[in-house]
């Protein structure tokens, strides 16, 4: 039996959280199928079709599915589902809000947050904010997962030429009605998909100061911004900066932390970075416990000299 | 209206959780036990709606060991007016507890279901979304405004990129996200009285319900240990170490 993905996309474009989902799928049977589900969504099913390494696109286009909302996308997984011996999503908020309930339809007990296949039936997840990491093994079929995308190197987004199936619909349950979406406009690259982050804590004080000290520095870096939850709590910057345990998980190259204490659930969403640079006035800050780079001081000093440093 | 908010009982959330030497699980022997954080704010949210008017009872309900009751009377003495804890020592898995709180909410018929988005024991974030689909009511997952009307209710969620709007028909399931609301402190009064409140207590069996796990937890390991690096003494020393050593600028 094949392996379904679902897609996440904004009927455009996929969503580059498909992509190391569909390395997990890989790593679980060679005949990878995609789902791409939305309104208007041509362009998404034709960029899905070139995605290396899966064999077919299926393609639901009905107004049901152009927000993407749990009751009809839980509805379409569940009546493909028997198709499937495995389906998974990413362990975004996208996944996260539509898998369970399909799951739940077709009576199979979710595995969330997968971020190691050992087997067919045999998958690895974090407990505890990362504290630790449980291997479980499930009867169930189909077996419902979503993927950390961490936890998988992206398959390339060119290269391949899957046909484009056209599959009808499940309808609309009319239970929930979509009134509006608010989008953080930003030009940075996204924080789940960034080479480079810089993120800022509550140390940074201000909204005004991310702007002044911390957006130069991601500009000359090419870097996507990131926050802690006293950061957005605060007001500082928006809600879908958060990085941690209920914020984005994070894997990049390099991660900046600015005044950033290192809580247990912030470090939950960023451990996994290849190297971590820590800026704190606090030289017993817990973040220096797992950062590669620590520099004690004053951030409102060192930023700007930061700045000029990478433009010399 | 009727609010039923189901509360997990979980290790505190400032507590170093530890995997246990035989790899089984983490320690949770003389541990700090408190309301799941995510649970407190859909306590809260429910009562602030009984206070603006708009709900008339707000029941919680937990499944877990008899040590659960703890939770239902903290749930209480933030304001729920009864309790209800679904008792057994069986591990539960989310599907179980869904199909156990979908029992719950035959009997009692109500308005809304306000759950914690997650666990943060078991971080599976699935409850109230498969609570949904049981009972073929509108979700709306991690909340972070919520507005009744009389038949319906609008609520802002938190999404990949941003936050989005959606209008519901009541019944429905919502699952509360951190920046919903800052959950009250219990006062001494308010504990006291909570311990007169109605406490009603059932199981698995009696509610009809299958809650056999479907997965079985193989081992527990720690995670990989990440070593401190290096303190670096200034920014042109930083800088040149992320240019030459570390080769990541
Ligand atoms: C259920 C739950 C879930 C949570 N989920 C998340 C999550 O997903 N993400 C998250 O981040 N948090 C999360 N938290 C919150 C977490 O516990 C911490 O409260 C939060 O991460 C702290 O943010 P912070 O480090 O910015 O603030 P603080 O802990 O207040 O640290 C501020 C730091 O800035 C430093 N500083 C101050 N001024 C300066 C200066 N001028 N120069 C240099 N350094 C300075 C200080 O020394 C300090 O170390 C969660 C908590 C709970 C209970
Ligand atoms: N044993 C339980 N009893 C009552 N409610 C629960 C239980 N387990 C989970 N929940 C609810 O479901 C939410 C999400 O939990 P989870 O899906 O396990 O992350 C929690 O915040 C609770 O509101």
């Amino acid at each position: 039996m094949s392996v379904l993905v679902i897609a996440e996309h904004d009927n455009s474009s996929i969503k580059p959280s498909t992509l190391p989902t569909i390395t997990a799928a890989r790593a679980l049977d060679s005949d990878v199928h995609v789902l791409v589900a939305g309104a208007g969504s041509d362009e998404a099913a034709s960029a899905a079709g070139k995605i290396h390494g899966i064999s077919k696109v299926l393609h639901c286009d009905d107004a049901a599915y152009e927000h993407g909302l749990a009751e009809n996308m839980g509805q379409l997984i569940a009546k493909i589902a028997p198709d499937y011996s495995h389906i998974l999503a990413p362990a975004s908020f996208f996944g996260k809000n539509i898998l369970p309930r399909a799951a739940a339809l077709v009576d199979v007990q979710q595995i969330s947050d997968v971020s190691a296949i050992e087997g067919a039936d045999t998958f690895v997840r974090p407990i505890y904010a990362g504290n630790g990491f449980e291997t479980v093994q499930i009867s169930d079929t189909p077996k419902m997962l979503t993927i950390r995308t961490t936890g998988f190197d992206p398959v390339k987004s060119e290269g391949g030429s899957a046909p484009v199936e056209n599959i009808d619909s499940a309808d609309d349950t009319g239970l929930t009605e979509f009134v509006s979406r608010e989008l953080t406009k930003s030009e940075r690259p996204e924080l789940t998909a960034a080479d480079i982050i810089i993120s800022g804590g509550r140390g940074l004080a201000s909204g005004e100061n991310f702007e002044k000290l911390i957006e130069p520095i991601a500009d000359k870096l090419s870097a996507a911004i990131g926050a802690s939850r006293a950061a957005v709590d605060a007001g500082y910057v928006p809600n879908d900066y958060q990085v941690g345990q209920t914020g984005k998980i994070v894997a990049p190259n390099l991660y900046i932390a600015v005044g950033i204490s290192g809580a247990i659930q912030h470090l939950a969403g960023m451990k996994d970075s290849k190297v971590i640079v820590a800026i704190n006035k606090d030289e017993e800050a817990p973040i220096f416990q797992i950062s590669d780079y620590g520099l004690v001081g004053d951030l409102f000093e060192i930023l700007p000299e930061l700045d000029k440093a990478l433009s010399a | 209206m009727k609010i039923i908010v189901p509360v997990k009982r979980v290790i505190d959330a400032y507590v170093t959780v530890r995997v246990k030497a035989d790899q089984t699980g983490v320690e949770t022997a003389n541990v700090k036990m408190s309301m799941n954080p995510f649970c407190e704010i859909a306590v809260e949210e429910a009562i602030r709606l009984k206070e603006a008017g708009k709900a008339d009872e707000v029941i919680a309900v937990t499944a877990g060991p008899a040590q659960c009751q703890e939770t239902l009377r903290a749930a209480m003495a933030m304001g729920a007016d009864r309790a209800i804890l679904i008792q057994t020592d069986d591990e539960l898995q989310p599907l179980a507890v869904a199909k156990l709180l979908k029992a719950v909410v035959d009997k009692e018929n109500p308005e809304i279901v306000m759950l914690g988005k997650q666990a943060i024991d078991g971080d599976h974030n699935q409850t109230g979304q498969m609570l949904s689909a049981l009972l073929g009511w509108g979700v709306a997952a991690f909340a972070s405004k919520i507005e009744c009307g009389d038949d319906n209710v609008t609520v802002t969620r938190e999404i990949d990129g941003g936050l989005e709007t959606l209008k519901l028909k009541l019944p429905a399931v919502i699952t509360t996200d951190l920046r919903l609301n800052e959950p009250r402190y219990a006062s001494l009064p308010n504990i006291m009285k909570a311990k007169k409140k109605q406490l009603d207590t059932m199981t698995p069996d009696e509610l009809g319900v299958d809650i056999a796990p479907r997965f079985k937890t193989l081992k527990v390991t720690e995670p990989p240990e990440r070593q401190a690096g290096i303190m670096v003494d200034s920014v042109s020393d930083l800088v040149e170490k992320l240019r030459n050593e570390a080769k990541v600028i």
